[in-house]
């Protein structure tokens, strides 16, 4: 199975527009640290059509080391979840989304 | 933050850009992401994270509602595991936050 990464996607920035490999590059870099920031900042980042990033605060917990059994505290953390939208479940479905579902 | 948000922000640090040049970059981004998955590859974005499709069997469910059972039929579901940085960034909190640095250093 083939991996999608920043070079490809940049290249179709590039190909769209009349900016430079570099500028591609650099924008497609300034549009994932602005999306990292605001999660960073404990913002949600909701990009309609696509999904919903959102931090989730998670209490502590006693976890144990698998590989020794031995119990470890697992202190308060920050974690992030993706919620994909109906529109993107729907299309690694090959399906329709359904209308008026758009929210997210 | 909402597109909308993200959009602006983006036009605001770029002003040599048109902002519509910023939603065409900003929906290339995410629909190249979609487009990717669609055909079942994997986005992998080192630092932020990887979209990528799992895939769940056909399983017997219920109503929650009424309780009557219902076939669930298999299914692709978009996933999206965050890369190390991005997950430390999350956790720890702005650096300019004083103090949060020791709050939930944790895990194992």
């Amino acid at each position: 199975m083939s991996t999608v990464t920043r070079a490809q996607l940049a290249e179709t920035i590039y190909g769209r527009l009349g900016l430079s490999r570099n500028e591609s590059a650099d924008l497609l870099e300034a549009v994932l640290d602005r999306v990292a920031h605001a999660l960073e900042a404990g913002e949600s980042v909701k990009i309609s059509g696509f999904g919903t990033f959102s931090v989730r605060q998670k209490g502590r917990r006693v976890g144990r080391n698998p590989k020794t059994g031995v119990e470890v505290p697992i202190l308060p953390r920050r974690v992030l979840v993706f919620r994909a939208s109906q529109v993107l479940k729907a299309a690694v479905n090959g399906t329709e989304a359904p209308a008026g579902e758009d929210e997210g | 933050m909402t597109r909308s948000e993200l959009i602006a922000e983006l036009a605001t640090a770029n002003p040599h850009l048109r902002v519509a040049d910023i939603e065409t970059i900003v929906s290339t981004i995410f629909d190249g992401i979609s487009e990717a998955l669609a055909r079942g590859e994997r986005v992998e974005l080192r630092g932020f994270g990887a979209f990528v499709v799992k895939h769940r069997d056909a399983r017997a469910g219920r109503n929650p509602r009424t309780g009557d059972p219902v076939e669930v039929h298999e299914k692709s579901v978009p996933f999206f595991k965050a890369g190390k940085e991005l997950r430390e960034r999350v956790n720890h909190g702005p650096p300019a936050r004083a103090g949060a640095g020791a709050v939930g250093t944790g895990g194992v």
